[in-house]
This record gives structure tokens, sequence and C-alpha cells, in this order.
């Protein structure tokens, strides 16, 4: 099965929480407001909604390495 | 780089009952390149019409949200950023590294934890409205008895506006999004604004809550001065534009019964009506090319919200109001640095009066044709400026 590996970068983040709202599961804020993980990898249907977490954030702080 | 001249058209604007964007924006995003267009104040500025171009505009480097910059955009009064230096804190006009500053020190305010923390007391500001309305008769204007009064309130709660000043923080901002207020007035509301806000965070420098004022303060990132600025920006930019959501969004759901409890509801409404369409103005500061046009150093840029909304290359049957599809990449509440910052406070707001308006009021329907509503066609935002309804 396809892993997909999820990057962010807390540094450029600017905390509009958009991945929060898509992917929960996936994706949360830390107390500074900006973003961590929950899970470093996804498969099956979940890599639908981290696509559309990519999609969405206004700052381009997440990124996918497909495996 | 093209050199073709770009051809200038009349600044677009929305056709009378019509709650989509302005007809002429699917001929823009067809066209190659940009085009001109003169603004009502006879400056000259580009059009970004396509979903990727208006995200480029909104991250580019080169291109600054500052209105200090010579060739800055402005659209009528309303419009109007105000200067940095008439307003310290006033964030939205900087752009980084001085923004970071801001943004950095107000988003752990406004994570999506934090801002559900305050759903009970939107809970209670909604149903608050809707006893008056419904203890008032069985006609109301939902714009003046809800919509505007709602998210005023609920930045009442945020910022820790004791009950008993309620009243007056109100009364003020009203004038400021009333349609025949003048300009004197206008001036003496914000006027009178800015000095509560002054008064209230010496009150809270005594008595700290556990509102979003008191803690900014012991955070002690920003200066008071500086909070007070950030405090009635957070309120001029989170009133008219949620009261204006709220009630099209209302008239939207009336047109398209089906969908009044629908999980997608709120993200298709946002997309489609695009209400803050013409805010994010912007200058480029280097020359730069965007959708293949050369934009120089000076030029003003409008990339229209409403119209990236509206992309069929982004956004499927992009005309059809549809809250089954999948609307979340919209540029609604902006895209980049700037992005609104109290976008999911705005999301409870607009779910929690969507899921309790139509509840508890069933019967409610339009009192006046459709075609017929005060739309405002020409402000700065787009919205209602009344919406008579009966039930």
């Amino acid at each position: 099965m396809n892993v997909t590996r999820i990057n962010v970068n807390a540094q450029r983040c600017i905390g509009a929480g958009q991945c929060v709202l898509i992917a929960p599961e996936v994706f949360d804020q830390t107390d500074e407001g900006t973003v961590t993980v929950l899970a470093d990898t996804v498969d099956g249907s979940a890599q639908g909604v981290v696509r559309e977490a990519v999609r969405a954030c206004p700052s381009k702080s997440i990124s996918l390495t497909e495996g | 780089m093209p050199t073709s001249d770009p051809i200038s058209i009349e600044f677009p604007t929305r056709r009378r009952g019509q709650l989509s964007p302005p007809d002429e924006y699917a001929e823009l995003r067809a066209r190659p390149g940009l085009v001109k267009s003169a603004l009502p104040n006879g400056s000259t500025v580009w059009l970004v019409t396509r979903h990727e171009d208006v995200r480029t505009v909104l991250t580019d480097p080169r291109i600054s949200a500052s209105p200090t910059h010579p060739g800055f955009p402005t659209i009528g009064r309303n419009g109007t950023v105000p200067h940095p230096d008439q307003i310290p804190g006033w964030f939205v006009a900087y752009d980084p590294p001085d923004h970071t500053r801001f943004r950095k020190a107000l988003i752990p305010e406004f994570t999506v934890r934090r801002v559900g923390e305050l759903r009970p007391a939107v809970q209670r500001i909604v149903d608050g409205r809707i006893d008056a309305m419904l203890a008032g008769g069985t006609t109301a204007d939902l714009v003046a008895a809800f919509a505007l009064p709602v998210p005023s309130l609920i930045i009442c709660e945020l910022l820790g506006v004791p009950r008993t000043d309620r009243e007056l923080f109100e009364s003020r901002t009203q004038v400021l999004v009333t349609f025949t207020s003048t300009d004197d007035e206008r001036d003496a509301a914000a006027q009178d604004l800015l000095l509560y806000i002054n008064k209230l965070i010496a009150m809270k420098q005594r008595f700290p809550g556990r509102d979003l004022t008191s803690r900014l303060l012991r955070a002690g990132v920003l200066t008071p001065k500086e909070i007070s600025g950030v405090a009635l920006l957070l309120l001029i930019a989170g009133h008219e534009t949620t009261a204006n959501n709220i009630a099209l969004g209302v008239v939207m759901l009336l047109l398209n019964r089906q969908w009044i409890n629908a999980p997608g509801v709120v993200e298709e409404v946002l997309r489609y009506l695009s209400v803050a369409d013409r805010v994010a103005l912007r200058v480029a500061v280097e020359d730069v090319e965007i959708g293949g046009q050369l934009i120089r150093a000076g030029e003003g840029i409008v990339p229209l919200g409403a119209s990236a909304n509206h992309d069929e290359g982004t956004f499927g049957h992009a005309e059809q109001f549809d809250p089954s599809r999948s609307a979340r990449h919209h540029v609604a509440f902006g895209y980049g640095v700037h992005q609104c910052l109290g976008q999911n406070l705005v999301r409870i707001e607009m779910d929690t009066v969507f899921g309790t308006l139509f509840r508890r009021i069933p019967t409610l329907e339009l009192d006046q044709a459709v075609e017929d509503l005060p739309f405002k066609y020409d402000g700065v935002l787009f919205g209602l400026h009344a919406l008579p309804v009966r039930w």
C-alpha cells in the first residue's frame, strides 16, 4: 500500500488552522498556534484529506512525500 | 515578457438582484494576461481574476500590502486602509517582517481549539437575538435585528467588553456600518471607539480577565498602544464582513432550502458570495510578471477574490451553489500571510447562525422579492443594507 509522508514547516506557518479543520486526526496546533503533526505518515483514504489540507494551506507549510 | 498593450475596462460591478459576482469576471478569466481598470477615484489598477494568479499576487514578496508605497490603490472612503502611523497595530497594512510580530502574537488567540471555546457564548448570543426578534412580532429587518448585532456582541465577548458597556460599543459600531452615516459621524464614531478601547485596555491592565485583550497585555509582545490598534482592527474586520455573510447566507439558504442542514454550507456560502471581493488591495514594489503580464513597480493591483472563487478551472460548475463540493481552497478569507485571522471564529458564527435560525424559526421567509432587496452593489463589501423577513 502507498504511504504518504507528511512534512510541515512551523516557521512558515501562519496559524490559519485550515489543516486542523480538514484533517484533525493528522494535524494539530501548538499553544503558539502553529502546525504540528499527529501522524507522520498516512495511507488509504486519509491521503485524500491530507492533499486537501495541502491545497487549502495559505502559507504552503505542508508538503507530502509520496512513498 | 509579453509586450501587447493590455485593454482597459470599467471597474466591474454586480448586476441588480444577483448574488453571484459580476458577469464580466468570466470573460476576464478567459482572456490571456491581465486587464487594467480605473477605480472610482480615477487611479489605474491591474485586475487579477484567475484563482492561481490571485494566490500568486497574495504571496509574492515583490507585492506589498502597505499603503505607504506610492501607487497603492484605494477604493472609496471606507476602503482606504489607514496609514500605519495613524493607527499603530493596524497590521493588515504591514509587510513581513513587521507583520510577522503581530501575526505570531495573535495566532495563539485564534487557534481552532481556542475559538472553539467561544462556541457556547456564540450560541447564547445567537439565541438571545432570536428571542428578541420573536418577542418583537412576526416581521423584522434581519440585518439590523440580527446580522449586525451578533458579530458585534461576539467581538465584545472576545475582547472582554463588560456587559454594561456593550450598548455604547454597539451604537458606535452601527454608525460605522450604516450606509446613511455622514463622514463626520463615522469619524466621530471611530474616535469614540478608539477612546473606549483605550479605556478598556487601562481597565484590563488593572483587572485582567480571561479575554484576548488581557492575554495580549500579559504576553507583553505588543505595546498597549499597538493592542488598541489591533482591537479596533479586529472589530472593523470582523463586524460588517460577518454580518454580510450572515444576511446574504440566509438569503442563499431561503432560495435553496434543500441545503439548509447540509454540512458544507458555511464553506460554500463563503466561496459563492465572496463578500470581501475587493478588499485585498496591493501594489508592486518591484517589477513582477503575473498571469503573463508585466506589472511595473509602483502599479496598483486588485486581486478579485470573488472571481478566483468562481474560476471554473478550480471549482467545477462554479456558478452553482453546491454545498456538497469541496470548497476549502477558496480565497474568501484571502490567502498568504494576511489570510483572515478570525476565519475560524467566523465559521463558528455562521455555523451556529444557520443551524439555529432555521431550527427556531422554520417558517422564516423573505418579505421582499430578491431583486428588490437593497444590496450593497457599490460598497467595498458586498452585502445588504436591510433584509425584510417574516415568519
